[in-house]
């Protein structure tokens, strides 16, 4: 590949490989095209949208068979197509696209939910005069998101990824007019770039030592043999590798992206968007695009270690994504946004991705995020079906009864909610999760995490069962009647909810077909699965945490409908907690006095620099300037002015003069050619006289 | 060469050359006739072959034909201007219905 010549892919191992290309770019053409629509081509707009997203969730569909087939007839299905798109000198820039498994599961995942967003959003955006716009940066984002699973080079991935911050950017301020909606978009891509300056640190890294950004390459690629053995071999400091430290700097950018601490701020910001958006970028799938990075860079980060040992890398990550969880659990308790619960919930989630990650492995953080993905967009939905239904309310405390109201939100919401407690044996969220803690329970080096998690499962049971509790239960304390939301917006609820409570199938310790797909093993349905040491207990255990926190959520919340300015009935119990948690553990308020402070002083300081010091010189500079020029300009008008005006008249008179020898009469100027020749003829005479 | 029965010097023949000259020249000069100017610049032509003639005769070496060429030449191209002058006089005549230079002054700067 390296030396094949520019755009001109090899032959690839198969037919969808080699049009697997199309998955991402039917949507960005979608785009494209829509983005050429007169604004109130509402049909054509959302036709275009779904339908080019059809063809690239049929396109992964096939995909996804494709490599289950190989992995079924015991083959590894790692088929890629690279090509050269520049070269400068002996250097060669490749990009490519794969298929692999973790690339099918997530190509089918994010054009499935992608789709019933879509679907979604015609109803949600009906009366939104911007529809076109909103379906013009969805299928946008949809195309840069499928780019980023397919794509079998850092650099590529790279490009997607920061396509898709920018129509997190755009959507996240839609509703531009809003202030709030401009700052939050504006937070949202400011922090996240923090994130990418480390990420493309680590992809510069990457490609001065291996000389290819390429993941998979026959041997030759980054993540391959060869590369990861030099890299191996390599230390850069504090214990790490240099594959460890770039695959820290990659995490980085995943940090900035899936909102990890410490850049978790901007996304519970983000739901200023319309909450489709919420749903399919900030819930399901862009924010997930940090998991399935590390996912995807997860032989640099985990090379070097031990059989069941880890690297300091995977520790850091474990750490960080540990702690994320329980921290944005804890600040979800005491939020009154219904998205913004949401928020933090999705925050505190991508925390166990994470930590499955660190933990257990690609599968383990991968199952999580799959079936997060379906529970989570689901619950946003909800949320957003409950804020159509409410007039576009977003205050929990002034909702309230709307079990009865509105059924199908909220018998949909319910199993949204349950499969993100993680209630026992029916709900994915509960395998996925288990899945987790299972590995966080295994871990060798420190108990911590298995801990930490553990409480943030029965914190996520307890807002959530507090949230549901504030909605769906008591009466209505709003202002208007709710009403139940339209069959396009209830209709991927129901597949959505379907899809919350299936996904756990795949996933159980009795057959564990996703784990062993991910991590090519065959699978084999097994009820001895159950009996493994220790997995009973930690089954009991987590029930039990599960139901602890549903219990005590509903023994404080449960149809008390409190007034909306009565205060939470866990304010009364411990005020002292309270606090921080509402004011969101003063993250942003550090922020304000340290960073934004730091760079609001310097930019004071730059200010009265530019103005005093550098704005001085430059009027000194004018000053002299002009004192030059009107010292010139005396010169000019009372010297040089003087001569030159004077040479001036004198020529013109002259003309003047002369013009008056051709006056137009031939005979004249005959006349004067005669007294010429008179005049030369008596010169010559005169001359030649002896 | 000799000169037998050449009983008129070169200095005549140069002097009628030079009176005719002076007559074109006058002639071209004062007419406010543009037919009669163009005569008057025929002679002066004339005069100018005359004396071609004369120098060649009185010349190093009359037996080459050089000055009768020179001459014939001459005229040969004087027909040829003295065709252009008239045509110029006609075409400015059926322009402007005169002939009277000192009408003609359009032609200035």
């Amino acid at each position: 590949m390296q030396e094949s010549a520019a755009f001109t892919p090899q032959l690839a191992a198969s037919t969808i490989t080699g049009i697997l290309w199309l998955i991402p770019v039917a949507p960005m053409i979608a785009s494209g095209v829509i983005a050429l629509l007169k604004q109130p081509r509402r049909k054509t707009a959302a036709a275009l949208a779904i339908g080019s997203l059809s063809i690239s969730l049929l396109l992964s569909l096939i995909a996804f068979c494709h490599v289950v087939a190989g992995w079924a007839h015991g083959s590894v299905v790692r088929e890629f197509v690279n090509f050269t798109w520049f070269r400068f000198g002996a250097t060669a820039v490749d990009l490519g696209w794969i298929l692999d498994p973790l690339a099918a599961i997530m190509i089918v995942m994010v054009s499935f939910v992608g789709l019933l967003i879509f679907i979604y959003s015609v109803g949600y955006m009906a009366h939104d005069e911007n529809f076109t716009r909103f379906f013009c940066f969805l299928s946008l984002f949809a195309g840069a998101m499928l780019g980023v699973v397919i794509s079998n080079s850092l650099l590529l991935l790279f490009m997607c990824w920061e396509i898709v911050g920018l129509t997190s950017y755009l959507l996240i301020g839609f509703w531009y007019q809003k202030p709030s909606a401009a700052a939050a978009a504006k937070k949202a891509f400011v922090t996240t770039r923090v994130g990418d300056v480390f990420f493309l640190l680590g992809i510069v890294w990457l490609f001065s030592q291996t000389g290819t950004l390429l993941f998979y390459n026959h041997g030759v690629g980054s993540l391959e043999g060869l590369a990861l053995v030099n890299l191996l071999s390599q230390h850069a400091g504090l214990g790490l590798s240099a594959a460890g430290a770039i695959g820290l700097l990659i995490f980085a950018g995943a940090v900035g992206k899936s909102g990890q601490l410490p850049l978790h701020v901007w996304l519970p910001d983000a739901m200023e968007g319309p909450t489709p958006v919420s749903a399919l970028i900030h819930a399901a799938t862009m924010v997930a695009a940090g998991v399935y990075l590390v996912a995807r860079v997860y032989p640099l980060m985990s090379t070097g270690a031990a059989p069941h040992g880890t690297t300091v890398a995977l520790t850091v990550v474990t750490w960080v994504g540990a702690s994320t969880a329980v921290f944005a659990a804890l600040i979800a308790v005491a939020q009154n946004d219904i998205k913004r619960i949401l928020a933090y919930s999705t925050i505190s989630q991508l925390g166990y991705m994470m930590a499955g990650l660190g933990l257990g492995g690609v599968a383990v953080g991968m199952f999580h995020l799959i079936t997060h993905a379906f529970f989570k967009a689901l619950l946003f939905l909800g949320a957003g079906s409950v804020i159509h239904g409410c007039h576009e309310e977003q205050d929990i405390r002034r909702m309230g009864g709307l079990r009865a109201d509105m059924p199908l939100t909220f018998l949909t919401y319910a199993i949204g909610m349950l499969a993100l407690c993680g209630f026992p044996l029916l709900f994915s969220g509960f395998w996925s999760k288990d899945g987790i803690l299972e590995a966080a329970k295994n871990w060798d080096i420190s108990k911590g995490p298995f801990y930490l998690l553990v409480f943030g499962a029965l914190l996520t049971a307890f807002y959530m069962t507090r949230q549901v509790c504030y909605v769906f239960f008591g009466h209505w304390r709003g202002h208007e009647t709710a009403h139940e939301s339209p069959k396009v917006m209830t209709l991927p609820l129901a597949i959505l909810a379907f899809f919350a409570i299936a996904l756990g199938v795949i996933g159980t310790p009795v057959w564990p077909w996703f784990h062993a797909f991910l991590d090519n093993r065959t699978a084999a349905f097994d009820l001895h699965g159950f009996v493994e040491p220790g997995l009973m207990q930690l089954m009991l255990l987590s029930s039990l945490v599960v139901f602890v926190g549903l219990g005590l959520g509903w023994r404080l919340y449960g149809n008390k409908s409190p007034k909306p300015e009565a205060p939470d009935a866990l304010e009364k119990s411990a005020p002292w907690l309270w606090a921080p948690l509402r004011d969101r553990l003063y993250v942003d308020e550090i922020y304000g006095a340290t960073v934004i402070a730091f760079y609001a002083r310097w930019a004071r300081v730059a200010d009265w620099l530019d103005r005093r010091v550098w704005g001085g010189i430059v009027a000194c500079i004018t000053w002299l300037f002009g004192l030059w020029a009107r010292f010139n300009r005396f010169l000019d008008i009372n010297w040089v002015d003087g001569g030159f005006d004077k040479t001036c008249e004198e020529i013109s008179t002259g003309g003047g003069l002369l013009s008056r020898v051709e006056g137009g009469r031939v005979q004249n100027y005959l006349r004067i050619l005669a007294a010429a020749i008179a005049v030369l003829a008596a010169i010559l005479l005169w001359s030649s006289r002896p | 060469m000799t000169s037998v029965g050449m009983t008129t010097p070169l200095a005549g023949y140069l002097l009628v050359a030079a009176m005719l000259f002076a007559i074109g020249l006058a002639g071209a000069l004062v007419r406010r006739n543009a037919i009669l100017v163009l005569i008057g610049i025929e002679l002066m032509l004339n005069s100018a072959n005359l004396n071609l003639i004369a120098f060649w005769r009185y010349g190093p070496h009359p037996e080459a034909l050089t000055g009768m060429m020179f001459a014939i030449f001459s005229i040969a191209v004087a027909a040829a201007e003295a065709a252009v002058g008239l045509g110029l006089v006609i075409a400015i005549h059926r322009h402007t219905g005169t002939t009277e230079l000192d009408k003609i002054n359009r032609m200035k700067g």
